[in-house]
């Protein structure tokens, strides 16, 4: 997925636009589950196509959703190739389909659902879990500093992977993958330091 | 204005080979509207900066704004005193702009309607009136670190620390946030780089070597910082 893809709000009018957002978290860990649980090539094509309704319905921008879904759709082919040649096309179709299928979904949720109200739905869905210790604005603000951590991270591949190209080092996954973790835990860290400075949290 | 007192404080670090102290012992009071921070890289500036809310534990000493005690009363301290860092991405920590200062503003603003609105108001205030939908990762290093500053003041502190805010920007950007500081009516604490920005300042501070190596009049600070560089 790309930097403008997930964790973007796109404001609309369309009823995916207007239902409450605790709705649309308790549909989409549904449609999960049922993804998730309903095994066959058949059914996964019939959830990739629902799914693509629904955000085409959201009103979401086709261009920039097809090029932000290029990474998305390769690893997703590189996955598919993998499963065929282990247990066949059957299973490929089944498992890349229910892959596509929930990544579409959540980001319907994303597209048509600032995360202000997300925190807010999923801080009240957990108020009751308060007496057994759970924190409901803690996790919800962690909900929504992982759906803001995707592009950052992102972003953080990109530039690892453009250090590596610019050293020629770009067929050594050494050259990416330490500098992008070394990078990811030092953003991990600032962004830490910068709930605490805003005292969030305390 | 706000009192910012450190009382012989001092700062280490763990290392493999021992603690090292980043921070040697310093004793200061800080009543001045607006006092720059300057200093070689890894002079610690920062470090000095970052103490006044928290950020950096004091190794030994206290740090006190307006009489209470970092380390201790924690939370009312980080109220009072708002931190801006260098690169805008590690702070703005929301999708979008309206989330990020409606953030700020969940302990002022308990109520969802009046907390959207009052962010729309920060960021007309702050010439960012139709940024609010906007993703703060497609912002410029100048919107980014205005959003930044916007999510900061939000909560009205009467100190604000800035570590570094314009060494990421053009010049145009540079002097519009440098502008934009200075007019606070807010104690501010800047980190900088820019001489010029520091000249601008009611009192310099140079840090070098973990000590603050030369403290008062801007002028007097800066050229004794030039000739010794």
């Amino acid at each position: 997925m790309s930097a403008q893809l997930l964790g973007l709000h796109q404001p609309g009018t369309t009823l995916l636009h207007r239902l409450p957002a605790g709705a649309k978290l308790v549909a989409l860990m549904a449609a999960s589950l049922v993804v998730v649980v309903v095994d066959g090539p058949p059914s996964a094509v019939v959830f990739v196509a629902v799914a693509t309704a629904l955000l085409a319905w959201s009103g979401a921008r086709l261009g920039l959703t097809l090029r932000a879904m290029r990474w998305l759709l390769l690893t997703a082919a590189i996955l598919g190739a993998w499963t065929v040649w282990q247990n066949g096309w059957p299973r490929a179709v089944e498992v890349v389909g229910d892959l596509v299928a929930l990544i579409l979904l959540a980001t319907t949720l994303t597209v048509t659902t600032p995360v202000d109200e997300v925190m807010d739905a999923v801080a009240r869905g957990l108020r009751p879990l308060r007496r057994v210790g759970v924190d409901p604005e803690a996790v919800a603000l962690a909900f929504s500093l992982m759906l803001r951590a995707i592009p950052t991270t992102i972003t953080l591949a990109e530039e690892s992977r453009d250090a590596a190209v610019a050293r020629g080092l770009e067929r050594s996954p050494r050259a990416l993958l330490i500098p992008f973790v070394v990078r990811v835990v030092a953003r991990a860290r600032d962004t830490g330091d910068a709930l605490h400075a805003r005292g969030i949290g305390d | 204005m706000s009192g910012i007192r450190l009382e012989q404080v001092t700062v280490s670090v763990p290392t493999h080979d021992g603690d090292r102290r980043i921070l040697e012992e310093t004793s200061l009071e800080l009543t001045e509207r607006r006092i720059a921070l300057v200093g070689p890289n890894g002079s610690g500036k920062s470090t000095l900066a970052r103490l006044l809310n928290g950020l950096v534990p004091a190794t030994t000493g206290r740090v006190l704004v307006d009489g209470l005690d970092v380390a201790r009363e924690g939370r009312e301290v980080r109220r009072r005193v708002g931190f801006m860092f260098t690169d805008p991405a590690a702070q703005l920590v929301m999708p979008t702009a309206r989330e990020d200062v409606a953030l700020s503003l969940r302990r002022t603003h308990p109520d969802k309607a009046e907390r959207l609105a009052a962010a729309d108001r920060v960021l007309a205030d702050f010439g960012l009136g139709g940024f609010g939908d906007r993703s703060v990762h497609g912002l410029s290093g100048g919107e980014g670190q205005l959003l930044a500053l916007a999510g900061v003041l939000a909560t009205e502190p009467s100190v604000l620390v800035a570590d570094e805010p314009t060494t990421l920007l053009d010049l145009g950007n540079s002097r519009r946030i440098g502008d934009l500081l200075l007019g606070l009516p807010q104690q501010l604490v800047l980190v900088t780089h820019d001489l010029e920005l520091a000249a601008r300042c009611d009192r310099v501070l140079l840090v070098r070597s973990g000590r603050v190596e030369r403290d008062g009049d801007p002028a007097d600070v800066i050229d004794h910082y030039r000739v010794t560089a």
